[in-house]
């Protein structure tokens, strides 16, 4: 096995379904708060996860992870910090943390407050997103997508990923404006059997 | 193939968990143009520190007054990405049902007795060599709510590599257990070398007398690891 000789890569852990009992494990309070508290830049990205027969997916989980406004992907600990004497969920406080985890509640919907990514400073033409890991029970292996924003339209034409992609698959990837400082992304994890809604692209990446 | 009998398919075998298939979909996912895009975000993946975890959350059987009921086990592993490198100071959570085999959630129907001292939720960050370590108590099987299978004693893990690619949530099982060539979730793995990955190995060295029964389980994340902030770790 390639395992003991260290000749080539490793064989990966292979994964299994969430299933239906993370709910009192993996979401934690304040999740979907990645701005720091109180932050003027703050904007609400929220929207809902429905299935191939339109109906919403209760029990999804949604992970974010994205560069801050600085252009800056290297995030920073506090994610997950909490009080040490009542174990209660302090939030992120003053840092920026560039994670977010939220689960879907019963109609399937999920905000996060955060804020608007911005291109890499080596990069400042670059469309700026939030990358999304979708987790659910009855999912085999988790997806990953993206949101991107109209504020940076002129930037996606020139995207290594929206580029490539026809206009209505690369819809699916845009957040739409819902009234000052929010936004509305939905996913949908599979295309009507009659093609009445667009499945979300979902990225491998291998 | 290496992997032991205790791992083949029994006869007949079970089908494939197949999920839930209108929520699969139909389209391959998009394969990531690797160099068309260095600055991808997903190369880089959130940060965790000392911060995020508690000195009690690597301890099952202590985050309650009382003591849970159950057979106290040891947890340890190395989490590796496939290049053998260690993957440092990443969160790791695990969750698993009670010795009865019951979640402390509130929609687990199984009609198990809960245990009030046993929450079943633990994290821990991995050290400079990659280790992760938990104590907890043995989870006990349960019926699948619907069928008339029970699942195989399972811990379910969370890991966060040095990329958002690397990205792994599955579960971890436990050797000899004779559900296991029953198990439809484990058999939604095709390679039976690849369903041996997910069975720990008991280590009878590391059982100190009258201590708790120590497992151990190796874990190689998939994906392309970071590349960028690499010299910054
Ligand atoms: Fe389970």
């Amino acid at each position: 096995m390639p395992d003991s000789t260290g000749a080539g890569p490793l064989a990966p852990t292979p994964a299994q379904t969430i299933g239906p009992f993370f709910g009192h494990a993996l979401p934690h309070p304040g999740g979907g708060r990645i701005a720091p508290e109180g932050h003027p830049g703050t904007v609400t990205v929220h929207g809902r996860v429905r299935d191939g027969a339109g109906a919403p997916v209760p029990d999804a989980l949604l992970e974010f992870w994205q560069a801050g406004p600085d252009g800056g992907p290297t995030g920073a600990p506090g994610s997950l910090r909490r009080d040490r004497a009542t174990g209660d969920a302090l939030g992120r406080g003053a840092v920026f943390t560039g994670f977010g985890r939220v689960p879907t509640d019963a109609d399937g919907r999920y905000a996060v407050h955060t804020l608007l990514p911005s291109a890499p400073a080596g990069s400042p033409d670059a469309a700026p997103y939030l990358a999304v890991c979708v987790h659910a029970r009855g999912l085999l292996h988790h997806l990953f997508t993206r949101i991107y924003f109209p504020e940076h339209t002129a930037a996606h034409a020139a995207d290594p990923l929206l580029a490539g992609l026809p206009e209505e698959r690369a819809r699916t990837l845009l957040a739409r404006p819902d009234g000052p400082r929010r936004y509305r992304f939905d996913v949908r994890l599979q295309q009507p059997a009659d093609g009445s809604a667009e499945e979300t692209v979902f990225l491998a990446f291998g | 193939m290496t992997a032991p009998a205790s791992s083949a398919p029994p006869s007949p075998a079970p089908a494939p968990y197949r999920g839930a298939p209108e929520r699969h979909p139909r389209r391959p996912r998009l394969p990531f143009a690797h160099g068309t895009d260095p600055e991808a975000v997903e190369l880089t993946g959130p940060v965790f520190g000392a911060s995020d975890v508690g000195d009690l959350d690597a301890d099952l059987t202590r985050q309650h007054p009382g003591a849970p009921l159950g057979e106290r086990i040891t947890v340890t592993g190395r989490v590796r990405d496939r290049a053998s490198r260690p993957v440092r100071g990443q969160l790791v959570e695990i969750w698993q049902a009670n010795a009865a085999g019951r979640y402390a959630h509130r929609q687990d129907r199984n009609p198990a007795p809960a245990d009030p001292n046993f929450t079943g939720v633990g994290r821990c960050l991995t050290d400079d060599h990659g280790r992760y370590a938990f104590t907890t108590i043995r989870p006990g099987a349960y019926p699948v709510p619907g069928e008339r299978t029970w699942r195989p004693a399972h811990i379910h893990f969370s890991f966060f590599g040095t990329a958002f690619t690397q990205r792994l949530v599955t579960q971890m099982y436990f050797p000899g257990d004779p559900l296991l060539p029953y198990d439809e979730i484990l058999a939604s793995v095709p390679d039976p070398a690849d369903r041996h990955r997910l069975v720990a190995t008991y280590d009878h060295a590391l059982s100190l007398p009258a201590g708790p029964l120590a497992y151990r389980w190796d874990v190689v994340l998939d994906g392309p690891s970071a590349t960028r902030t690499e010299e910054a770790r």
